[in-house]
């Protein structure tokens, strides 16, 4: 029990940093309706990205861009093959993460591992959060705003206020709109096959710099970390959705729940962690969980609806 | 205002589904017509709207509005000169947003969508204004998510939203269709008041033989992709269902689709 406990603050810190990730995948799962699978993919090459640039002494920062560039790039070619290639989304989605394998390899000149050398202190002071950072603080040898926590804290309440602005202005309601209802969108002229691939972009951009905050966290980069990474996002979403969609209603709030919903779900692994659970069979907990989470609407709308009044059922 | 020239469709051309929807259809509009549409099951009258909207391109011919070719141009650019009402009222506004916000995509269609705020304090005013002419008690509701109102409601909020910013051409397709008597009528009065109060170059279909009648100052009668019958000025305002049908007969030489006219 204690061991979970201890393992607590590093649960939340790595549950910050997925709920990036899932605020990503909430654009495209919720706002524009389509399941993109990029992200498994698109992850990992933020992360390669990343820490091949700052190995090569490149600003931190710039790094950070360059990931989430690229993350776009990655959103963009999705997007492409959907709307001018005319592939339904999830294939798309899958050829993209597909073809990002050899990708993310390539950048990480065919290692299948790249770390970033933390027994440095000079490179481990650059980084912005680290999971030694977690102990430091703990320690007193660093002061508490060196924390992940607080540091992604802050890194996710800047993203959720940007795309709270970002979803209020014109081009960000077209988006919206989209999701909502192709047709009305089109007969309103607004040009959809643009809008997705713009969602896709900023949402794989989100992915990829998550990746990148996720291989500074673990000080490394390794080709099979966004295996799964979707559903993991979803997990996010969905238990985000479940918990607080009675109680959250503005738009900041629900990107919010999505971030508390990682936050969750990575307190829950470590819990089944701590209760011996051979790590090998958290991705079949992983599957079995979301499947449960998006199983409880579907069974609450059929067998705990309150009935309908005469004639309206008809209507739909 | 809208001019079709000789355009023509033809759906899954070489299978066995092959099926000719448009047949070299010519039309004129000038400004201020509104034209009523008629016709059976499969002649080409929402295939002819969806033409002109641009859902898909025409295989040959050519569609202007306003003197503009928009023959080549995607859907979401035509929008920019017409308004569009659908037969399902799922169809024409976002369930998931607001009221407000629904009024506020169609105040900007047609210009460029930039990362100025979506929806400005006097919009909001001017919304409620509108609203209460249609007389719904939707201007108290502004933030109401779209997807909690009424079949008619929505309806009359698509007719509202499609003539927001004024359309050079206005494009009804049975939005009455769906909707209980009581409602249809209430809906086709805002249409009728909307279409005065803009002069707006209207084409209306429907299903209702009377409606075609007493609405707009001309009437087109739809028969196997082509336009059969083209009735206006004074004769439109004396016609009777029973001349319709006769007209009909002598025209496509044909006695056999009455019954599926009325019925449809």
């Amino acid at each position: 029990m204690l061991g979970f406990f201890n393992a607590l603050p590093g649960a939340v810190s790595q549950g910050l940093i997925w709920g990036i990730m899932a605020i990503g995948v909430y654009i495209t799962y919720k706002i524009l309706d389509l399941a993109d699978l990029t992200v498994d993919g698109s992850m990992c090459t933020g992360a390669a990205a990343f820490v091949v640039l700052f190995n090569a002494g490149v600003n931190i920062v710039l790094a950070l861009l360059c990931a989430f560039l690229i993350g776009m790039l990655s959103g963009f070619v999705t997007g492409a093959l959907h709307t001018f290639c005319g592939i339904p989304a999830i294939l798309s989605g899958i050829l993209t993460q597909l073809g990002l394998w050899s990708v993310n390899l390539a950048i990480m000149d065919m290692k299948s591992t790249v770390a970033i050398n933390i027994t440095n202190p000079e490179t481990l002071d650059k980084l912005l959060v680290s999971l030694r950072f977690v102990q430091d603080v703990a320690k007193g040898d660093r002061p508490f705003y060196r924390h992940p926590i607080f540091v992604v804290g802050v890194f996710t309440l800047v993203v959720i206020a940007l795309l709270y602005w970002f979803f209020g202005t014109e081009l960000g309601s077209s988006l919206r709109a989209t999701g909502a209802n192709q047709a009305m969108a089109r007969a309103q002229g607004i040009n959809t096959s643009f809008n997705k691939v713009l969602g896709l972009m900023i949402s794989n951009g989100l992915v990829a710099l998550s990746g990148a905050l996720l291989a500074q966290y673990n000080s490394s980069c390794e080709i099979n970390m966004g295996r799964g990474a979707i559903v993991i996002g979803l997990a996010a979403v969905i238990i985000g959705e479940v918990l607080f969609s009675k109680l959250f209603r503005n738009f900041a709030l629900k990107l919010l729940a999505v971030a508390i919903g990682a936050i969750l779900y990575y307190i829950v692994i470590q819990a089944v962690l701590a209760f011996g659970l051979n790590a090998n069979y958290l991705k079949l907990l992983s599957a079995v969980i979301v499947a449960i989470f998006l199983s409880v609407p579907y069974w609450k709308g059929k067998y705990f609806s309150k009935p309908v009044r005469k004639g309206e059922s008809q209507r739909a | 205002m809208l001019e079709i020239k000789n355009i023509s469709k033809t759906f899954n051309a070489g299978t066995v589904n092959e099926k000719v929807a448009l047949n070299g259809v010519s039309l004129t509009l000038k400004e201020g017509d509104f034209v009523t549409v008629i016709g059976g099951n499969g002649a080409g009258k929402s295939t002819l709207l969806n033409a002109v909207a641009g859902v898909w391109p025409v295989d040959s011919g050519t569609i202007s509005i306003g003197g503009v070719d928009v023959t080549r141009l995607p859907e979401h650019k035509r929008a920019k000169y017409i308004g569009r009402v659908f037969q399902d009222p799922m169809t024409g506004t976002a369930a998931t947003m607001q009221i407000e916000e629904n009024l506020a995509l169609a105040r900007r269609r047609g210009c460029r969508r930039t990362l100025r705020p979506g929806i400005t304090k006097a919009e909001r005013e001017e919304y409620r204004e509108l609203l209460k002419i249609l007389d719904l008690g939707l201007e108290d509701r502004l933030t109401s998510k779209v997807g909690l109102l009424s079949g008619g409601q929505r309806q009359a909020l698509t007719l509202l939203m499609a003539s927001l910013v004024k359309p050079k051409l206005l494009l009804l397709d049975e939005h009455t269709a769906a909707l209980d008597p009581k409602t249809a009528a209430k809906v086709l009065a805002a249409t009728e008041t909307i279409v005065q109060r803009d002069n707006l170059t209207t084409l209306m279909i429907t299903h209702n033989m009377r409606d075609a009648i007493a609405h707009g100052n001309r009437l087109i009668m739809m028969y196997e992709g082509r336009v059969a019958l083209d009735i206006s000025g004074e004769e439109k305002k004396k016609l009777t269902v029973e001349d319709l049908l006769s007209k009909f007969g002598q025209a496509t030489g044909s006695d056999e689709a009455d019954d599926k006219l009325l019925l449809s």
